[in-house]
């Protein structure tokens, strides 16, 4: 009775850490260009993926991408729907609590994108409609800082959602991530007559100390593989080439 | 489990504060919830009665012209028709310079909007059957007592049909109340909305979705019943003998 058993059990073994080598699966927000952009055969394209992909070229690990809205990110990685989350997400220590973050791997200030020469002071806020992406650091620094000032703030699942509602003047700001707002959309022809505007946001208290990858909590082993497998990739320049396919400027930052 | 002090810490924003009330709305939550609903069934219930006289009127144009409103709306989903109002309507310049944009530009109107066209092309199908299941003799004696058309329309066919429409139109309020979650795609934070960013707050997804369901079965049973009142008290005649 326990021979087969034995058999079955190695079987199994060898079976599970056979899967375990071959395909990480990663998550990354469906739409924040230009970090992350599902394309028309559904693949996922942008920093994030191709950041994504780097890793398991170093880890020597098959790599799946795929795309969920950001604001159910963390349940989903907790429900082991995949094994870690690369979502321009920011290592803040209320997030630290759900899920365990890798190294930084970029760090960029938020700013508010609004019309061009708009004034941004105290003041300046009294009365302002601010859009934010539902579940964001932003959100979060806003509603504590912004709100006080007398803005409303308006909560959007997609931050290209937020661009829309900022050309069609249902609000008066959006605040995002520098880079995505200056790269999807003041360059482009929807953002005509809009800026980055104001200072730059980056208090650490709220917006921690970079964008990180996350895994589950307690999952010691992918988290020192991944961090091992950023500093391959911070010194061999493939991080460099992917940067450079997106940005003008080095996002990683000090 | 489940974690029963976090539903209870977050019940009152469930419940709506003015906090994060939309632009023309005095609420979130249940409160919002409960606003476009009633305010849809409202706009929808006024229309739909003078379409369906239009849609079963003699005028061919009269009535295409409804069938084919009808058709689209019911033959599209109400999200994607919420979403040509509220993203598509607001990439025309001339929309946006039309004295339309001040209520169009606010999430909440175009919710109503959508909504009201949504039930009112159902509840107008509805109204419209049942106009035509009037029975030859109510109407036969309508005419031997000489009523001209319109008064009979006034006085037995309209008042006839809305009582028979009764059962179809208690499943189209509940469809309808089920129908304004999707609110919460265009930044309204409904009873759904609510649970969305309780969810994306904690983390925790079984908590605020099973709250809502909560809610929702609550009020589909406060619905049921009142209908079940309405019908006893207007159908009573179309009821099984009791004795």
């Amino acid at each position: 009775m326990k021979k087969p058993l034995l058999v079955l059990g190695a079987l199994a073994l060898a079976l599970t850490t056979a899967a375990h080598a071959e395909t990480l699966r990663f998550a990354t927000d469906a739409s924040y260009p230009p970090f992350s952009k599902q394309g028309a055969d559904g693949k996922m394209t942008g920093f994030d993926p191709d950041i994504a992909q780097a890793l398991c070229a170093a880890m020597k690990a098959q790599c799946e991408v795929l795309p969920q809205d950001f604001d159910g990110i963390i349940p989903a990685l907790n429900a082991k729907k995949f094994d870690a989350v690369i979502a321009s997400m920011n290592i803040t220590e209320e997030r630290k609590k759900a899920v365990d973050f890798s190294d930084k791997y970029y760090n960029m200030a938020s700013r508010l994108v609004a019309r061009e020469g708009s004034q941004v002071n105290d003041a300046w806020f009294k009365g302002k409609k601010i859009g934010v992406l539902r579940s964001s650091i932003q959100e979060k620094y806003a509603r504590e800082h912004f709100v006080k000032l007398g803005a409303k703030l308006v909560s959007y699942g997609k931050a290209p959602e937020s661009f829309l509602d900022l050309k069609a003047a249902r609000v008066d700001a959006a605040f995002v991530d520098a880079a995505v707002g200056d790269v999807d959309f003041v360059k482009t022809a929807n953002g005509k007559g809009f800026a980055l505007v104001g200072p730059d946001y980056n208090d650490p208290k709220y917006f921690g100390v970079g964008s990180g990858i996350a895994v589950r909590k307690g999952d010691k082993a992918l988290l020192a593989r991944i961090n091992q497998a950023l500093k391959q990739i911070r010194a061999d320049g493939s991080y460099d080439k992917i940067q450079k396919k997106y940005f003008s400027f080095d996002i990683y930052g000090k | 489990m489940i974690d029963f002090n976090m539903i209870v810490e977050k019940l009152p924003a469930f419940l709506g504060g003015a906090d994060g009330a939309p632009m023309m709305s005095t609420s979130d939550g249940l409160q919002l919830t409960l606003e476009l609903l009633f305010l849809s069934l409202a706009c929808g219930l006024l229309l739909a009665v003078p379409l369906a006289l239009m849609r079963v009127s003699k005028n061919r144009v009269a009535s295409s012209l409804v069938w084919l409103y009808t058709y689209v709306f019911r033959g599209t989903p109400l999200l994607v028709q919420l979403f040509i109002i509220y993203y598509g309507l607001s990439q025309f310049d001339w929309v946006r310079d039309s004295w339309a944009w001040e209520y169009l530009r606010e999430a909440y109107a175009c919710a109503i909007l959508a909504f009201t066209l949504n039930t009112a092309a159902y509840t107008t199908e509805i109204i419209a059957g049942q106009i035509r299941n009037t029975h030859y003799g109510e109407i036969e004696a309508a005419k031997a007592m000489g009523m001209s058309k319109w008064l009979m329309m006034r006085r037995i066919v309209i008042p006839s049909a809305l009582r028979r429409a009764l059962p179809a139109y208690s499943n189209e309020v509940v469809m309808m109340m089920q129908s304004t979650s999707v609110a919460g795609l265009v930044t309204l934070a409904d009873l759904t909305g609510v649970a969305r960013r309780v969810f994306s707050d904690t983390y925790m997804p079984f908590e605020p979705f099973i709250t809502v369901a909560c809610f929702y079965l609550v009020l589909t049973f406060g619905f049921v019943w009142l209908f079940k009142l309405a019908e006893r008290r207007w159908l009573a005649y179309l009821a099984p003998r009791k004795h």
